[in-house]
């Protein structure tokens, strides 16, 4: 745990003087709304919810977990 | 505990280096209708989620859900009657943007009948490198009361506790990169309090009797997964990902998707498969030898070995292109989901085979999502 913050607190300081390689009016494609990865949060969170309440996995999927209580 | 003091020294050092402009979630108002049939369970309900900005700082949002399920599944079969009840859920949240820092807190209530959940969320995050990469951290408490219908004296409680650190990165023009880690602990009665596990026993005309599960109290999981977006040069995308998750019940999983997003004038079309894989929890067993065989007893199928296969077909269609009065844009969105499921420790006891040797479960479930959206 303590490496993660030192190496996030690193990157976050270090932001300043970092040279973006790929510049703001380069983003064209990537502004794209087929290019997000949680386009329409109302099926996200469906499909979540579909998928932890019958799997043992769960987590890491992006987004806050809604505490669906379905054990 | 001091996990979460060096979260949150992390959280308030990462604000302190904010500067720049990020942006706030677009305002929109989403309907819709959700439909899932499989293992002889149905489960239907509305989803309405209704996001809008609050001057340039601050968004909200709501999202009022319902599950109407009405249930035959196998394990209900086998101990117990068929069954219906719903499950509702409202959540609400705010979003403070400041500079490239973007702070989120959202509370979320589910009711059952005998099940009742409360989460608080919050999060952060931090656009560093030009807005090249995000860095995003959350921290999620949840607290459950888990009742048994029929019974006025049982009460039990769940305590929960997520962790989560992310990074979104901009590789090239047309590559997107994210990898995403959670922690999350449980602590309290966390099997289903209706639920049994079964054991051999030659009194039993059956072969076999049954008697309620016991999990652990405590589980730890963790989760990472690495997802990308690759943009084609004639308008459409590549997406995959991939997900290594690990718990201390000794369950092992992998999630594997692929798709590929293709606009079509004012159709789009997103076509998917998702691959996954888990090992089963060290104390799920489909036959034990004998009563109270082991401390801990599991035969839900959730936590056996299995895997699943997902094709997903989605649909979504541009409306108001040009948008009307106030609204800029709707859209009209059709997803289909078929997931198969194969149990490789399971069993289907509605057989009449010897103990122990009924054929291996399996079904397929159909997953449909109609929804509008509108953003103005």
């Amino acid at each position: 745990m303590r490496c993660i913050v030192l190496l996030l607190l690193s990157l976050a300081l270090g932001a300043c003087s970092v040279e973006p390689w790929v510049k703001p009016y380069e983003r064209e494609r990537l502004a794209d709304p087929i290019m997000s990865f949680d386009r329409d949060p109302v099926s996200s969170a469906y499909t979540h919810h579909v998928y932890e309440a019958r799997e043992g996995a769960r987590g890491a999927s992006g987004s806050a977990g809604g505490g669906c209580g379905c054990n | 505990m001091a996990a979460t003091r060096r979260l949150l020294a992390a959280i308030g050092l990462l604000l302190a280096a904010a500067a720049g402009a990020g942006v706030l979630p677009e305002d929109r108002v989403d309907a819709m209708y959700h439909y899932y049939d499989g293992g002889g369970v149905q489960i239907d309900g509305p989803s309405i989620l209704a996001r809008k900005s609050l001057g340039q700082h601050f968004s909200v949002y709501g999202n009022y859900y319902v599950d109407t399920v009405s249930s035959a599944s196998i394990d209900v079969l086998s101990t117990a009657s068929p069954y219906e009840e719903e499950r509702v859920e409202t959540s609400g949240g705010v979003d403070y943007l400041h500079g490239d820092t973007l702070m989120s807190l959202a509370l979320t209530r589910s009711d059952e009948d005998d099940y009742q959940a409360q989460t608080v969320n919050l999060g952060v995050a931090q656009e560093v490198f030009g807005g090249l990469t995000t860095i995003s951290m959350g921290y999620g408490y949840g607290d459950d009361e888990v009742r048994r219908n029929g019974d006025p004296g049982f009460r039990e409680e769940v305590k929960r506790q997520a962790y989560r650190l992310g990074i979104s990165q901009i590789l090239t023009r047309s590559f997107l990169a994210s990898l995403n880690y959670e922690l999350i602990t449980d602590e309290g009665y966390l099997n289903n309090p209706y639920r049994s596990v079964r054991y051999r026993d030659p009194a039993s005309g059956s072969g076999y009797s049954y008697q309620p599960e016991v999990y652990p109290r405590t589980r730890t999981s963790n989760a990472v997964a690495l997802r990308g977006r690759y943009y084609l040069p004639w308008r459409a995308a590549l997406h995959a990902g991939y997900r290594y998750f690990t718990d201390d019940w000794e369950i092992d999983a992998h999630t594997l998707e692929l798709g590929y997003t293709q606009p079509l004038g004012g159709l789009e079309v997103d076509l998917q498969y998702r691959y996954y894989t888990q090992t089963a929890a060290d104390f799920y067993s489909d036959l034990f030898p004998y009563r109270n065989a082991q401390n801990f007893l599991a035969r839900d199928k959730e936590l056996s070995s299995f895997q699943s296969h997902t094709l997903r077909l989605g649909l979504s269609y541009d409306f108001l292109r040009n948008g009307w009065t106030f609204l800029e844009r709707g859209s009209i969105n059709l997803i289909y989901d078929r997931i198969m499921f194969d149990y490789a420790d399971f069993r289907d006891l509605r057989s009449s085979a010897p103990v122990g040797e009924e054929p291996l479960y399996a079904f397929d479930a159909n997953v449909i999502q109609l929804f509008f959206s509108l953003w103005f």
